[in-house]
């Protein structure tokens, strides 16, 4: 039981692939997302947005409150409609089925739904449901799949918990290891530390670092917190007013000049060897 | 797997509580039939031919009167019962019921409209079955018509549906109100048929629920794991792969035809698809893959259990079983909450 386990049922996916899109992409893989455009109602909160985020690579999405964080991310989760198009390793993701969608991109909202009803184990069983016919049982091979995403996130204790007695930081593993156990390629992390302490945020996102390098994932977060941004993610995108404001890496992106014109913030930008800290400064009274 | 053992464990015991209801069920009544001699008609009626079988009387007893009328409530009942577990999922709710979305006051309107003004038994089964039965399928139907409608959308949401599935109660209570009070001769019949009854019971009867009951039960049965997968929110679920709207749809349906089905034959019996799943729910885990089944066997179980109490303790005449239902129900559900605190759906 080791990471290549789990890296290795990741390649060798039960939902076989489609042919690759004829036209081989000279810009290789990851994700690639250009002029996306998408409305809630009638406003518009995405407006043309570019971005491109390399395989295996961390990239987070930050920006002021309704900047469209969250529905760039849905966008490419497949839950708002929109124009553009969103390349995954070359492929059309809009022209997959719901269930290939769900074996190549796995989603955890930033408020996820945990049934009183289920305990751990069954809950991350949840993630096999696109690689099998939905009236099926789980096979051998699910379950197997499971027990390795409750390992890999230290949840094989708890498995047989129901899942209100878990904490927030456990609760954020269980969604992780659903999100792991559909075996995707990509992940998408909406605020996954918005319930957490410091101390539990920095857990889980060195928990998902991990699994970044472990297993090969390409991974793009929301974040709020500037500073975890900065230090994590390896590439930023500032969304604001559903536009792509800059994108680039953190020490390009978080300066002190786009805080103060994007969020309208005072703050200090402070360069360390684990890369960028933002420090609130408070106005002069 | 522990939760592999566990699950089958339950499904053995409700298997055997089942069994032994429905025993007890054939055995207890106006004449009391000796257990040995019914095993030993049935299985000669199986062409297994062991033990001594009951007189012939008595077998004529056993095989026309008790045996359909364990079979039917058995059949009620769990599909009441399974009809629950799977609206309280459909809706993340555990205050729904099968009578939820309009089945119950429709097929209440159906039937007080045929008692008040129809010709009746002029069929094999009776007029107010059959209108009861396309009463509930109406009742569902105008619901989730006008919950799709209200949301626009391929899909109604489940907060839409479920106050459609009210509107559309109120309004048809409403006009059931309205013809029973025109028809005030007839209350008694009504009152009783709202209560719920399986005094009528045949082998004509379960002939004709059957086949409404087996896709019923099918259906909801291998629905076990979308229901959990429903249970994370419309969005989880589609980036699992699944469309929630296709989900409601067919496990609705499904509910929706084995609860019409069962309101034809026995009324308005309550409290069954309420609270059944409740229990089985705090006994044995709230996946909806253990869940459902178990709700179709307990939920058979404790119907016949009522019924034998309905049809024995102010013998020869009958307690509507609605009341049984709920009033030895009801304690024990009480003492359950307290003792077992549950998850809900």
């Amino acid at each position: 039981m080791n990471a290549l386990d789990l890296s290795a049922v990741r390649r060798g996916r039960t939902v076989p692939r489609p042919d690759r899109s004829p036209e081989p992409s000279p810009e290789g893989g990851g994700l690639r997302v250009r002029g996306l455009s998408a409305r809630l109602g009638r406003s518009e909160v995405l407006t043309g947005v570019d971005l491109t985020v390399r395989p295996g690579s961390w990239s987070a999405i930050v920006g002021p409150n309704g900047a469209g964080k969250s529905t760039l991310l849905r966008a490419v989760a497949g839950l708002v409609p929109h124009e553009g198009r969103i390349l995954l390793d070359g492929a059309d993701v809009d022209s997959f089925g719901p269930r290939r969608r769900a074996t190549e991109i796995g989603y955890a909202p930033q408020s996820p739904v945990l049934p009183d009803s289920l305990d751990v184990r069954e809950y991350v069983l949840l993630g096999r449901t696109p690689h099998r016919f939905l009236l099926a049982a789980p096979g051998a091979e699910d379950r197997r799949i499971t027990e390795l995403a409750l390992e890999r996130l230290d949840l094989t204790g708890m498995a047989g918990r129901p899942l209100k007695t878990l904490s927030g930081g456990e609760r954020q593993r269980a969604v992780l290891a659903r999100a792991l156990a559909q075996g995707p390629g990509l992940l998408l992390l909406d605020e996954p530390t918005s319930a957490l302490d410091l101390g539990h945020a920095q857990k889980l996102l060195d928990l998902v670092d991990r699994l970044r390098i472990e297993e090969g994932l390409t991974v793009l977060s929301t974040l709020h917190d500037l500073t975890l941004a900065g230090q994590y993610a390896e590439h930023l995108v500032l969304l604001a007013d559903g536009r792509v404001a800059k994108a680039g890496p953190p020490s390009e992106v978080l300066t002190e000049a786009m805080l103060a014109r994007h969020y309208g913030a005072r703050a200090e930008i402070l360069t360390g060897p684990d890369g960028v800290r933002v420090l609130p400064v408070r106005a002069p009274r | 797997m522990a939760g592999a053992g566990r699950r089958r464990v339950a499904v053995v015991v409700a298997v055997v509580a089942l069994v032994a209801a429905g025993l007890l069920g054939v055995c207890v009544g106006a004449v009391a039939l000796p257990a040995p001699g019914v095993v030993s008609s049935l299985l000669g009626r199986a062409g297994v031919h062991v033990g001594t079988p009951l007189p012939s009387v008595q077998e004529e007893i056993l095989v026309q009167w008790r045996v359909p009328r364990v079979l039917l409530a058995a059949l009620v009942g769990g599909l009441l019962a399974v009809a629950g577990a799977s609206y309280q999922g459909v809706f993340r709710n555990p205050l729904a019921d099968p009578y939820l979305l309009g089945a119950a006051a429709g097929a209440g309107l159906g039937a007080t409209v045929v008692i008040g003004y129809g010709p009746q038994n002029l069929g094999p089964l009776g007029t107010v079955p059959a209108a009861a039965f396309v009463g509930a399928l109406v009742g569902v139907g105008l619901a989730y018509g006008l919950g799709t409608t209200a949301a626009r959308q391929g899909s109604a949401g489940s907060a839409t549906l479920l106050l459609a599935g009210i509107a559309v109660t109120s309004f048809l209570t409403a006009v059931q109100t309205l013809v029973q009070q025109a028809n005030s001769d007839d209350l008694r019949q009504i009152y009783s048929w709202i209560l719920g009854q399986l005094g009528t019971a045949s082998w004509h009867q379960l002939r004709l629920v059957l086949p409404y009951a087996l896709v019923s039960a099918t259906v909801l049965l291998v629905s076990g794991r979308a229901l959990d997968v429903l249970a994370v929110g419309d969005d989880e679920a589609r980036t699992l792969g699944v469309r929630p709207g296709l989900v409601r749809f067919v496990v609705l349906v499904a509910a929706s035809l084995g609860t019409a089905a069962a309101v034809a034959v026995s009324g308005l019996i309550g409290f069954v698809g309420l609270v059944v799943p409740h229990v089985v729910r705090r006994l044995a885990g709230g996946s909806h893959r253990i869940v459902l089944p178990l709700s179709l066997l307990v939920g058979g179980a404790f119907l016949v259990l009522a019924d034998l109490i309905a049809r024995t303790v102010v013998s020869p005449a009958e307690l509507p079983i609605g009341v049984v239902t709920a009033f030895v129900g009801a304690p024990f559900f009480a003492a359950l909450l307290r003792v077992r605190p549950g998850s809900t759906p």
